[in-house]
């Protein structure tokens, strides 16, 4: 994908600011996960009602895979969280989170017909937060957010100070 | 601005100050964050130890160790098992003996491993005694299996089938016996159990009637036998937790207590003669000594019904009274030592079961208890599944018991009235809530089974181990054997739950309320 778009520095602005707010929520959701002393995904995946619900009760009846994808939710989520806060890999972290925030989204979406015992935040028909929130992080990875106040900008230059010694 | 406005395309041997600044832009961010998580972690924490610290419940959560004292060597504890149906297999679970089908189950479960890791009890199941051979032959499959907690050492011992608890007990090579028959077996067998020198280990209920209750107080008063009623409940971690609670006077003077029985299944109603496709269980007369399953009860024919599902009948047990209430007595008591009511009335009737049943499905039993200014209060249905739980009533808090425990303090509180003005203390939802092994998932099956583990009557987390209750309730009468002491479920505990079953039984039955006479000690 083309890197050097021209914007203008509000539009700058706007990609830096949806970027550490995003980063900013997954690094904490990681977090409180890590100060809850034997949190689980168990109880959400057990709420499974779509496409996922066989595989999901299959990760919940396996305590060796469950404990898997709870550690790999806790530090992906922490990962996801730092990178996009500092700007650092930020297209692979966006892509990761927005992997993960479907995951989420199509284990439990808001369709009709689906009832949960679970309460959420809000009335959602179809779309819901966790489904904009992966657009969101999948519109930061089609644009180079990383690159205006993010570590990638020096990443890069580096990687093109390489290349220019080896050429 | 202009100059920096594409730092790809422009590389410099050395990177401009400001191009670093503006790179590092997301630290600070990740500064802020941190400060701002540590904050609200200690803020929580903060408040979490404030009322912790009010409540002195400091080290309420502890964990609590379990003590090894019956593995020590020497010779096993040779145990005999009278009656050896549902809950018979149970008691030789918690015993450290699986039937091999059930092995297989729990193999592909997932769950045999945790009973490996139960404690070895050094016992060796000796003697079963069952009036239905097919029972009989599960239990000699039972004790003669090697798969055990902490291994299989080989069957030193032979184990023996006795047609009649009397050829038992009349065995000098049996030293305790457990009883898990029918309860009108209950009171005649453990007195004579006492009597031929046998320790005990009874379910509950110990007794049918004033006549039969005093015999076995006086039978195990007058005995060098441990006794222990099988009311594994208490031994909920949850529950040492309650009693801490209740030690500290965390909920002001306690009014009104109220346990409740809430189910709606055709087995959570006693029908149980049936299996899941509506065909008779098997037994029939062949296979089933009848007459002596009837034992002193009045002669019917014999019937399959009755066989499995006895609790109908007044004439085998007492209803929901001896087998739902009288583990919530046993757990009041334990916490409280409440000890005989004063009064007791009840009443109910048979509203949704109309089969050939004579216990009510629906019944409430209080109990007033003048001298300690309370009420205890009994209600069930067996017709409606709603979860009502158990509830201990005070003017400063309320504590609700069971699988887990809150505790929610009254908003008319006088103890807290400044915490509550604060805001220190919220009485919207519970102050505290005990959840031990939270975030695990336990596969429980059955209605029923499901009930009991709403109740804390199944398991109890300890160490981040799920440990078998009657386990451990079976341990703790090991231990006393063993090392002397007595059992917490001990027979003047037996006696007073036995006393306030059936002063609610006689109302049941008289529609009026009945007075315990302390001088007599008569039910008037």
């Amino acid at each position: 994908m083309k890197q050097n778009i021209n914007l203008i520095p509000l539009q700058k602005f706007v990609l830096i600011a949806l970027r550490v707010l995003i980063g900013w929520h997954l690094l904490y959701e990681g977090i409180s996960k890590l100060l809850i002393s034997d949190w689980s995904s168990a109880g959400f995946l057990s709420e499974s009602k779509w496409i996922l619900k066989g595989f999901s009760g299959w990760i919940v009846s396996n305590a060796g895979v469950l404990n898997v994808v709870d550690f790999m939710n806790i530090w992906g989520l922490m990962a996801i969280g730092v990178g996009l806060i500092i700007g650092l890999f930020t297209r692979t972290v966006a892509i990761s989170g927005t992997i993960m925030l479907l995951l989420y989204y199509l284990n439990n979406p808001p369709l009709i017909g689906l009832e949960y015992t679970l309460p959420s935040e809000g009335s959602y028909l179809i779309v819901s937060k966790t489904l904009i929130e992966a657009a969101a992080l999948f519109a930061l990875a089609v644009f180079p957010a990383g690159s205006f106040a993010g570590l990638d900008s020096i990443r890069r230059r580096f990687r093109f100070r390489n290349h220019k010694k080896e050429a | 601005m202009e100059k920096e406005k594409d730092p790809i395309q422009k590389p410099t041997t050395s990177l401009k100050r400001r191009t670093l600044l503006k790179a590092l832009a997301g630290i600070p961010v990740l500064g802020v964050f941190s400060f701002e998580v540590i904050k609200k972690w200690s803020f929580e924490q903060k408040k979490k130890n404030r009322v912790i610290e009010l409540l002195g419940l400091e080290n309420l959560k502890a964990p609590i160790a379990v003590k090894s004292l019956s593995s020590k060597l020497g010779d096993p504890l040779r145990i005999g098992m009278i009656g050896f149906g549902s809950r018979g297999r149970q008691l030789s679970n918690g015993l450290g003996f699986m039937h091999p089908a059930e092995v297989e189950k729990r193999k592909k479960d997932n769950s045999l491993d945790g009973w490996l890791e139960q404690e070895n009890l050094n016992v060796a199941m000796v003697g079963i005694c069952d009036v239905f051979d097919l029972h009989a032959q599960n239990g000699l499959a039972t004790a003669q299996n090697d798969i055990r907690p902490g291994g299989g050492t080989g069957l030193k011992l032979p184990v023996k089938r006795y047609r009649t608890y009397q050829d038992m007990l009349a065995d000098s090579d049996i030293d305790a016996v457990m009883i898990a028959t029918p309860d009108h077996h209950h009171a005649p067998i453990t007195v004579e159990a006492v009597k031929a020198g046998k320790h005990v280990y009874c379910e509950k209920s110990v007794a049918l009637s004033e006549d039969e209750l005093n015999t076995v107080y006086n039978a195990v008063k007058n005995s060098n036998a441990v006794f222990q009623l099988g009311h594994q409940g208490p031994q909920n971690v949850i529950f040492r937790q309650a009693k801490e609670i209740i030690k500290k006077d965390i909920l002001g003077k306690i009014t009104l207590i109220e346990t409740t029985t809430n189910r709606n299944t055709a087995d959570g109603a006693w029908i149980r003669h049936l299996d899941a496709n509506g065909n008779p269980k098997p037994g029939d007369e062949k296979s089933i000594d009848w007459l002596q399953w009837l034992g002193s009860r009045p002669y019917v024919p014999f019937s399959i019904d009755r066989y499995y599902s006895w609790t109908k009948w007044f004439d085998y047990d007492l209803g929901m009274i001896s087998q739902l209430f009288s583990h919530d007595f046993d757990a009041v008591n334990q916490l409280l030592r409440i000890g005989i009511p004063k009064f007791a009335v009840s009443s109910g009737g048979i509203y949704y079961w109309k089969d050939n049943r004579e216990i009510p499905d629906v019944l409430h039993c209080v109990f007033e208890y003048p001298d300690r200014d309370m009420t205890l209060i009994y209600s069930a249905d067996l017709a409606c599944s709603r979860d009502r739980g158990q509830v201990f009533m005070g003017h400063d808090a309320s504590m609700e018991l069971g699988e887990s425990l809150s505790i929610t303090v009254d908003y008319d509180s006088t103890r807290y009235k400044k915490k509550i003005e604060d805001g220190i203390i919220d009485t919207s939802g519970p102050m505290i809530s005990i959840q031990p092994g939270s975030g695990k998932v336990d596969a429980v099956t059955s209605a029923t089974e499901k009930y009991y583990v709403s109740r804390g009557l199944t398991t109890t987390s300890i160490n981040g181990r799920q440990i078998d209750l009657t386990h451990l309730h079976i341990k703790e009468w090991i231990d006393c054997i063993r090392n002397g002491g007595i059992p917490s479920a001990n027979i003047e505990r037996a006696f007073e739950e036995g006393v306030a079953c059936l002063m609610a039984h006689k109302s049941y039955l008289e529609h009026r309320r009945v007075e315990w006479d302390p001088v007599n000690r008569k039910i008037v």
